[in-house]
């Protein structure tokens, strides 16, 4: 209804913009432009660097003309600091924690959308507020937590779960499970009430009503958190860098401080670092920009 | 909102439950109970016990029994003879500021620019929002080539990149917390971009059409109009931008493992886990300080969230 409302008035207003406010949209169109330049520049220069050699930046300074461009930094930073080692480090980490993140955010929101009990309100509530909390209010005492609590043998090898993937693993599904299920149980609400009513008078259990009627149904919101929780879990700097202390567990983003003694002197290759490790993002962006905005906007209203 | 349908809903909510099995509330306790477990004993458990610990000492070396209970010494000490802690309180409020008053007003504008229908707006956009995506810790980097003293883009085209006259951006405790805001703010900028784009999304283009016929000039209009209607996003909007100057973290230890004039709570917070005398009892108490400001934020947003009728 509203789209065909907005498509009716939008060539007439087209239509009139260009006949009045010629000069005003070129300098709309000039204005955005240069701040978009202005908006990529870092990451630009940031690239441009990491193909230079470090001979000609040492010879020229940085900013000049490149008279040759190399993948060379790329290689020395792959090699150097054990990208691959911290890439695995990153998805054993990322990977089960947005799988378990993704279902226990569906099956609470289910149960807390779809059914109603006394403490909904209440959990909701502090699911919400969990999320928005800053992580270092409760970093000393989980800090302490991991020191003392014990973890048998093949999932730790020092018996507790400070410096464990398990460790990191379990705080960012607690952590981002707050965001998960505001946006699921908000969207979940929304679904008619008649579905989940008609599958367990057809006699479905809940189980098969959740699995076979309303997960299915909650695609698009799942894809939405998906490549928003992977880029938040991905990019995540804190949790690692306080409960990881080995370096060769720690995942690449927080390994990057590891990098920065090793790259002190050599720009090129801080770039080309940066670069690798932002790749994975970039692409995630690129390729999911529509769900991605879609999770976090879904993420600020109420549904 | 439970209590309201309680009381209307009540034979159907029983009629409801009749169809649910043994089987079926067992898995519904499941399905609550275990994210539910997990939240709280890794969130709400450790809040709590920041608050508890912040009243104690403990050097964290001997078990539970040797807390000790101190009172408010870790708060007094914290006020008196902390040197870093009314800097770091000042930077975190200058991060909000800075925040509060050009980032956010910042995205906002360029959501009112590129809600105008224009082409390539898309474009635009991602130019805007790409550095949203990127961690902190990158960003951190990426502006280390910006701001380096010598071989930083910024000092050589000022050409002030020689030992006469070297402007260390990052380095000088006047400036660089400004720089660092930059660069923070950089990001922020296409963050609230987004979400003030979805919000003009929804606005009824009569409204917008109705002040135009009345004569209404665009700002007017914004201002007067759409601005007023924005509500529930502006209210989003200010809690996000508040919780995330109290966050930030990642990008000052990058640079500087945050001393030197980038002080924050958060990295008080951390450095009395990581630093060798771990104090546990005044690190919490820095945690609760963090705390209670971001309560404010929390709880406005939670009272708008689930007390508005709907």
């Amino acid at each position: 209804m509203t789209a065909g409302a907005e498509e009716r008035t939008v060539p007439r207003r087209a239509v009139a913009t260009r006949r009045r406010l010629r000069p005003g949209r070129i300098a709309l169109h000039a204005f955005l432009i240069v701040t978009s330049l202005v908006w990529l520049f870092p990451i630009l220069w940031a690239l441009y660097t990491s193909f230079r050699p470090y001979s000609e930046t040492a010879q020229l300074g940085y900013v000049s003309v490149a008279q040759s461009l190399t993948l060379d930094n790329y290689v020395h930073a792959w090699d150097q600091a054990k990208i691959p080692m911290r890439f695995f480090n990153t998805m054993v980490i990322v990977i089960p924690a947005l799988v378990i993140v993704l279902l226990l955010a569906s099956a609470i929101g289910f149960a807390l959308s779809r059914f109603s009990f006394r403490f909904n309100v209440f959990l909701l509530m502090l699911f919400t507020a969990g999320n928005l909390l800053p992580p270092q209010v409760i970093i000393t005492p989980l800090f302490r937590m991991y020191l003392a609590l014990p973890l048998p043998a093949p999932l730790s090898d020092n018996g507790v779960w400070y410096d464990q993937y398990l460790g990191i693993i379990a705080i960012q599904v607690a952590f981002q499970l707050g965001f998960a299920t505001f946006v699921l149980s908000n969207y979940m609400k929304a679904l008619p009430k008649e579905l989940t009513e008609a599958a367990l008078v057809d006699g479905a259990s809940v189980l098969r009503t959740f699995w076979q009627v309303i997960l299915p149904l909650s695609r698009p919101p799942l894809a939405a958190l998906a490549s928003l929780q992977f880029t938040w879990m991905y990019n995540d700097f804190f949790w690692a860098l306080v409960l990881m202390r080995t370096g060769d567990k720690r995942p690449v983003t927080t390994g990057l401080n590891d990098l920065q003694g090793l790259f002190f002197s050599d720009n090129n290759l801080l770039a080309a670092g940066a670069m690798i490790i932002a790749l994975p993002t970039l692409i995630v962006f690129l390729m999911f920009q529509r769900q991605f905005v879609r999770g976090l906007t879904l993420g600020t209203t109420k549904g | 909102m439970a209590a309201r349908t309680n009381a209307a809903g009540a034979p159907r909510r029983r009629r409801r439950f009749s169809l649910l099995t043994r089987e079926d509330k067992i898995v519904l306790g499941f399905l609550i109970g275990v994210p539910a477990v997990i939240h709280i004993a890794l969130v709400w458990v450790p809040t709590i016990s920041s608050i508890l610990l912040s009243f104690t000492s403990w050097s964290g070396i001997g078990g539970l029994e040797t807390i000790r209970f101190v009172g408010v010494d870790n708060y007094e000490r914290l006020a008196t003879v902390y040197p870093p802690f009314w800097p770091a309180l000042q930077h975190n409020l200058i991060w909000l500021g800075v925040f509060l008053f050009v980032a956010t007003p910042i995205g906002m504008f360029m959501a009112v620019l590129l809600d105008k229908n224009i082409r390539g707006s898309r474009v635009y956009q991602s130019a805007l929002y790409l550095p949203f995506v990127l961690s902190l810790a990158v960003i951190g980097f990426i502006w280390q080539l910006q701001y380096a003293p010598e071989e930083g883009f910024i000092n050589n085209v000022l050409g002030t990149n020689t030992e006469r006259n070297l402007i260390s951006w990052l380095g000088d405790r006047d400036l660089n917390l400004w720089a660092v805001l930059v660069a923070a703010s950089w990001r922020h900028v296409g963050y609230i971009m987004v979400i003030y784009l979805a919000g003009l999304k929804g606005v009824d283009p009569s409204l917008r059409e109705a002040a135009m016929i009345d004569g209404a000039s665009e700002r007017q209009i914004f201002f007067r109009v759409v601005f007023p209607v924005l509500r529930p996003v502006n209210i989003v909007v200010l809690v996000i931008t508040i919780i995330d100057s109290l966050r930030a973290f990642d990008i000052v230890y990058v640079i500087n493992r945050g001393r030197n004039g980038l002080e924050l709570l958060s990295v008080l917070v951390t450095q009395n886990i990581l630093g060798e005398a771990s104090r546990i009892g005044f690190g919490s108490a820095i945690a609760v300080v963090l705390l209670v400001i971001s309560l404010g934020p929390i709880l406005f947003y939670l009272t708008r969230t689930y007390e508005e009728p709907s």
